[in-house]
């Protein structure tokens, strides 16, 4: 019989423990197929964050460099720099890229590094256990906002993506989302054409994933999927922000 | 009427915080004091306190949001563990310069590289110059004590500096004791209202702070915040006179425990003394005249009071649960300062144990007792530093 169907070899033979229905297994998976899928195995090299995605190198089946909390972007550079001929990507939690790291981010992407960013938005501080991010939505209910997050005195969520797209050093910005069979083949697309666009030496692209926690959340995996499309899809509407390739 | 309750240690002074109700709090999560500033913050959506919470992105800016608040004149606290300790360090200087008394709870937790969550001392201990005041806790009744305590001593006329209460991460800060709450009215009452020196915002006398100095008198400024420092032991010493009044629960700058005729002693800090005096008890059923210290004041450190209470000991081990790769443990190196100053001094050595969490076991404290024993006895000794508990 054929085989039609198999784990990337980008991804170790370990299963995963991020919770059920967590958007970072999916996503470690996406990334893992486009990396196969462009041959680049040998010579990519992804950068962990601090959050849930710190395990990244337990599952990633080639060379992972753990960097403080936020400062991804910055090591990223300086990989880039000195090793131009590899591909290298961050990976990236809400809290790491919009929160301690906004500053890593905006620099790297004004002086547009020729890197990749994946920049995975749960609305959260999911490994911490569910605090108020900056993109926790009005009205959320975190574990420091309990009575849901509220405009005075927690202030408004941020669209990072929306705030890159002024930058003249970036590339390439696009929205996706995990919910759905459609959206999921989308952000697959956009994974590859962020690494393609690397290699190419276009310069700096981040994909943004709205990705559910439904630990934190305090929901099950299928009214995570929902709350994504009615709530956060609104807020962070999905598509591509700049395409300057 | 103290109540008694079953509790972590984070939610005792968590706890003690609420009964303080500072005006601000800067809340940032970092493994393990995370779960204390989520109880501070369900506190204040509960009406329990009206303490403005600040919701931070960092603890840089926690640091920075907390100099701000206490520089306009209000009672100012935030906690942090760790990474989070280390990213404030540039704040703490400003925070100690700046004189202004903000109280922080420090879950002790170990320094990335390699990334680890677990409790041990090397995040206080890199901050040990920085300019607070250090005190440490062996268990969540001492951090819950500590943290009202510190209010007193930070805020005290004579010293306005901020202070760090120190307690282990996950062995304190998750593990669940019996411990003695105050009555929030007793607590309000021993901390007091807040008295402001010097706030901002005083249009009669405009205030500026961090100015800048440079050679001119600089040098002058740093002596005045040794001579502060100096002046703390005596402020600690009252308000736990105080305290003990109130709680019945007695403090100093540090414990002596079964130490005055003990020939062999051990130096430790924080929950590990707890372990350890178990040890030493069951050496003294054996007539081993075993003791221990365990400091409670860090900074300022209390040299001449430990070299008096170590005087009579014929051979001391410090214990670090934090190191300085290439010299001593840092607690080492404080007593061995203290102890060089009398004519007669026992041995000194070193052990670094506990490190990212690493379990310390009475079976290591009845080792590192057997060698002191040999020591005292004449022996050589073998190394003057030594990890235990390695894993070969
Ligand atoms: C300097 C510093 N401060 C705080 C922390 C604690 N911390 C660990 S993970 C995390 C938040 C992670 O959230 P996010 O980046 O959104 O990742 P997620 O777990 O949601 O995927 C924080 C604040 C840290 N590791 N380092
Ligand atoms: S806490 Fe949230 S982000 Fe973290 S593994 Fe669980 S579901 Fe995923
Ligand atoms: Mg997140």
């Amino acid at each position: 019989m054929k085989k039609i169907f198999d784990r990337p070899k980008s991804l170790k033979r370990v299963p995963f423990r991020y919770c059920p229905g967590c958007g970072h297994s999916l996503i470690h998976r996406l990334i893992a197929e486009c990396v196969d899928m462009l041959g680049i195995r040998e010579r990519v090299v992804g950068i962990a964050p601090v959050g849930c995605a710190v395990f990244a190198y337990d599952y990633f089946n080639f060379d992972m460099l753990e960097a403080a909390h936020g400062r991804p972007p910055a090591v990223a550079t300086a990989l880039k720099r000195v090793m131009p001929d590899r591909v290298i990507f961050s990976y990236q939690g809400d809290g790491d890229l919009a929160a301690i790291g906004t500053s890593e981010i905006i620099h790297a992407a004004a002086r547009g590094e020729n890197i990749s960013v994946f920049f995975v938005n749960n609305a959260t501080y999911g490994m911490t256990g569910g605090q108020m991010a900056p993109t926790t939505l009005i009205g959320q209910r975190t574990t420091t906002t309990p009575r849901g997050r509220s405009s005075r005195p927690d202030g408004y969520p941020l669209r990072v993506a929306e705030l890159l797209s002024t930058i003249e050093g970036v590339t390439y910005l696009e929205r996706v989302s995990v919910d759905s069979h459609r959206d999921v083949i989308a952000a697959k697309r956009a994974i590859e054409k962020a690494f393609v666009y690397q290699m190419t030496g276009k310069g700096f692209s981040l994909v943004e994933l709205l990705s559910p926690c439904p630990t934190d959340w305090g929901l099950s995996p299928n009214a995570s999927l929902r709350w994504m499309r009615e709530q956060m899809a609104h807020f962070f509407p999905t598509g591509l922000l700049k395409d300057a390739g | 009427m103290a109540k008694v309750v079953a509790v972590t240690g984070n939610e005792a002074v968590a706890n003690a915080l609420r009964q303080v109700n500072p005006d601000v709090c800067g809340i940032y999560p970092i493994t393990p004091q995370t779960d204390m500033m989520q109880r501070y913050a369900s506190f204040i959506s509960n009406g329990k306190v009206d303490t403005e919470a600040i919701l931070v992105e960092s603890e840089h800016s926690s640091m920075s949001a907390c100099i701000g608040a206490s520089a306009a004149g209000g009672r100012v606290v935030t906690a942090t563990s760790s990474q989070g300790l280390a990213l404030m360090w540039e704040m703490l200087h400003i925070a100690s310069g700046d004189r202004l008394p903000i109280i922080m709870p420090v879950v002790n937790r170990a320094l990335s590289a390699p990334l680890n969550i677990h409790g041990d001392h090397s995040d206080a201990m890199g901050a040990r110059d920085t300019g607070w005041i250090q005190i440490w806790s062996e268990n969540g009744q001492e951090a819950y004590d500590n943290t009202i305590q510190a209010f007193r001593i930070g805020e005290h006329m004579d010293i306005r500096l901020p202070v760090m209460v120190c307690m282990d991460g996950f062995i304190i800060s998750h593990s669940i004791e019996r411990l003695e709450y105050l009555e929030d009215a007793a607590v309000k009452d021993f901390v007091g209202p807040f008295k402001n020196l010097f706030p901002l915002l005083d249009l009669e006398k405009p205030k500026s702070y961090g100015p800048l100095i440079l050679t001119d008198l600089y040098h002058e400024y740093k002596r005045a915040q040794h001579e502060v420092m100096m002046k703390v032991k005596d402020v600690v010493l009252d308000v736990a006179k105080d305290f003990e009044k109130l709680s019945g629960r007695k403090y100093g700058l540090f414990e002596a425990y079964r130490l005055e005729d003990a020939d062999i002693a051990v130096v430790i800090l924080n929950s590990a003394a707890g372990t350890t005096k178990d040890v030493v008890d069951e050496l003294r059923d054996k007539g081993v005249k075993a003791g221990l210290l365990k400091p409670r004041l860090f900074r300022p450190f209390p040299y001449e009071e430990m070299a008096e209470a170590l005087k009579n000991t014929k051979a001391v081990c410090v214990m670090d649960r934090s190191d300085s790769f290439g010299g001593y443990g840092p607690l080492f190196m404080e007593v061995s300062s203290a102890l060089y100053q009398m004519k007669n001094r026992p041995a000194l050595i070193n052990k670094i144990y506990g490190l990212g969490g690493r379990d310390y076991l009475p079976s290591h404290g009845e080792m590192v007792f057997n060698e002191l024993a040999e020591i005292a006895a004449g022996g050589k000794i073998r190394a003057c530093k030594e990890y235990i508990g390695v894993r070969e």
